[in-house]
């Protein structure tokens, strides 16, 4: 009983919790102080629930209690002497009761949420603290979840987020929309944290694990948020296009003892279609806002190239090998050049793909980056030149962190060993 | 983790009467309450069990019976498939839905592939290696 009663509690938490510190962030002007005073209302009702079950309206009950606290904290400020005084004001004005929460306005709300958005992705922070930041306050996650989503020690995840609040804080961030003029700026860096976020689920960069699909989840759940929050930004459909249809691989992306499987080896018919369907829509969202040519909407083109092909040999190659020279325009980097390789590669042979691949042989950013010498490696398989290949893909192996991969790797090296 | 939510039917939802506005409007909130939240996967009402059939089984032969079905326990109006973290958290999503009157909601979680694991037959396991290695060797072929 006391179990379920906790499951419960937890359940309540991660639907209403974004909302609730959304909420306490606005009145009392500080995510710090909000989150804190959610935190409170938590423990209230672990304390509470096991004995009087989880109250008819849970959202309602949690901001009530929190609002209390909030009137305590400033009495005693008050006492002390320190500020909150024209916060004290303001709430003491309001009625002590618990308001009806879910009767509010939902446009408030939801402005609310995006306040708290753009506050935890605010610039001041690291890119770390705004992805424990996005993961506590609008994901609903503990600090233990997202410690154990990390594969770092709870401490350093706690002191990742106590640092950030203070942080913020300290830097009078407001709790407020960003000016217009920075608008865009500022979501394109709230996306790269669920993009972030996502990946980390999707390639794990370290660990024996390469997948956490519930990482995935979180930010598939946050990029729908997103979306609700801002339908208008083609960016965030073409975001979450990418991961939904990057999402209906996940099943596909794991053999039986628990290895990678290539996109063009796997068995498309474990792809989900469901997500699939979820992602084209999501496209077309992005596409119909006027946004086909976001750096999103086109990676999120090249992903639905893959889903509309039944069989790997459908693939439209050089649909992707165009959709990659567009993206490397539009966002010209190291990595997406390396894409671009493999594209063309597909499309015009493995000469022509090695061609771009050699070009990026002298680039710094991508010096101890495992897939260059991977793709290195294949595209020279590919061309009969085997001895080349395996010192390639001993390189690369010898560069992954994540063990699944070495071990693909080391495969390869020993295949193109055996042919050489 | 994925539920599907059903809807039981009723006499209204079998006489193809739709709901009044209030209900309409309630229910419309809820599900952007869903879609909001980033939960909701796919959501759909059924016409009556009337537009329906049965293909029933026995003995090889395959028998059509057409609808309406009469059992009302049989009769389902419509669907929610959401994607959350737990059973609790999907009771706690079907408790905000606008219901009442006595109706049950039922909550059932989907099975993934995961979590058949032991229980596929050695049959299907082994087969599915036996396509997996064809499927290798196609490969090796086309190189």
């Amino acid at each position: 009983m006391a179990i379920d009663a906790q499951r419960a509690v937890e359940a309540v938490w991660r639907i209403e919790s974004a909302r609730l510190i959304a909420g306490l962030a606005r009145i009392v002007g500080d995510v710090g102080v909000a989150e804190e005073l959610a935190q409170d209302a938590l423990v209230a009702a672990l304390e509470q629930w096991p004995e009087s079950g989880v109250p008819e309206k849970p959202g309602a009950w949690l901001m009530g209690t929190a609002k209390h606290r909030a009137i305590d904290l400033i009495r005693r400020n008050q006492r002390l002497g320190r500020k909150y005084e024209e916060l004290g004001h303001e709430l003491m004005a309001q009625e002590l009761e618990a308001p009806d929460f879910e009767a509010a306005v939902d446009d408030e709300i939801g402005d609310d949420l995006l306040r708290l958005v753009f506050t935890a992705c605010h610039p001041v922070l690291s890119t770390e603290a705004r992805v424990a930041l996005t993961l506590r306050l609008l994901g609903g996650l503990t600090s233990e979840e997202i410690a154990r989503a990390f594969l770092v020690p709870v401490a350093t995840v706690q002191q990742r987020i106590v640092r950030a609040k203070r942080t913020l804080t300290e830097a009078h961030v407001p709790f407020e929309l960003p000016p217009t003029p920075e608008l865009a700026e500022r979501l394109a860096s709230v996306l790269e944290v669920v993009y972030l976020i996502f990946n980390e689920g999707y390639a794990a960069t370290a660990g024996d694990d390469w997948m956490r699909p519930g990482l995935c989840e979180d930010a598939l759940r946050l990029g729908r948020i997103l979306a609700g929050l801002v339908p208008d930004e083609p960016e965030v459909h073409g975001l979450v296009a990418l991961m939904e249809i990057q999402s209906s691989r996940s099943r596909a992306r794991k053999g039986p003892s628990g290895e990678m499987v290539l996109l063009l080896d796997q068995d498309r018919g474990r792809w989900d279609q469901l997500l699939i369907r979820r992602g084209l829509a999501a496209l077309q969202r992005a596409e119909d806002r006027g946004g086909a040519f976001g750096p999103y909407a086109l990676q999120a083109a090249i992903a639905a190239c893959h889903a509309r092909a039944r069989r790997g040999e459908d693939t439209d190659w050089k649909r992707i090998a165009a959709l990659y020279d567009a993206l490397a325009e539009l966002a010209p980097s190291p990595v997406v050049e390396l894409n671009r390789a493999v594209a063309v590669a597909m499309a015009f042979g493995p000469a022509a793909g090695l061609e771009i691949v050699d070009s990026l042989a002298t680039e710094p950013a991508l010096g101890a980056y495992h897939l260059l010498p991977s793709v290195r490696g294949d595209l020279l398989a590919k061309l009969g030149r085997h001895g080349e290949a395996r010192a390639e893909f001993e390189r690369a192996a010898s560069l992954t962190r994540n063990e699944p991969e070495r071990r693909l790797l080391q495969k390869r090296a020993a295949a193109s060993a055996e042919r050489g | 983790m994925r539920f599907l939510i059903l809807v039981p039917g009723n006499e209204q939802s079998e006489a193809g009467v739709l709901p009044d506005e209030k209900i309409f409007i309630e229910m419309n909130r809820y599900n952007e309450e869903l879609v909001n939240a980033g939960v909701m996967l796919a959501a759909h009402g059924l016409h009556p069990t009337s537009k329906g059939a049965k293909v029933k089984f026995s003995g090889g032969k395959r028998t059509i019976i057409d609808g309406p079905f009469t059992e009302a326990k049989e009769l389902i109006a419509g669907f929610w498939l959401i994607e959350v973290k737990s059973k609790e958290e999907a009771i706690e999503w079907v408790k905000r839905a606008p219901f009442d009157g006595g109706v049950e909601i039922e909550i059932r979680q989907v099975q993934e592939a995961e979590d058949l694991g032991d229980a596929l037959p050695e049959e299907v396991r082994l087969a599915e290696q036996r396509m997996s290695a064809q499927m290798a060797a196609q490969r090796q072929q086309r190189k």
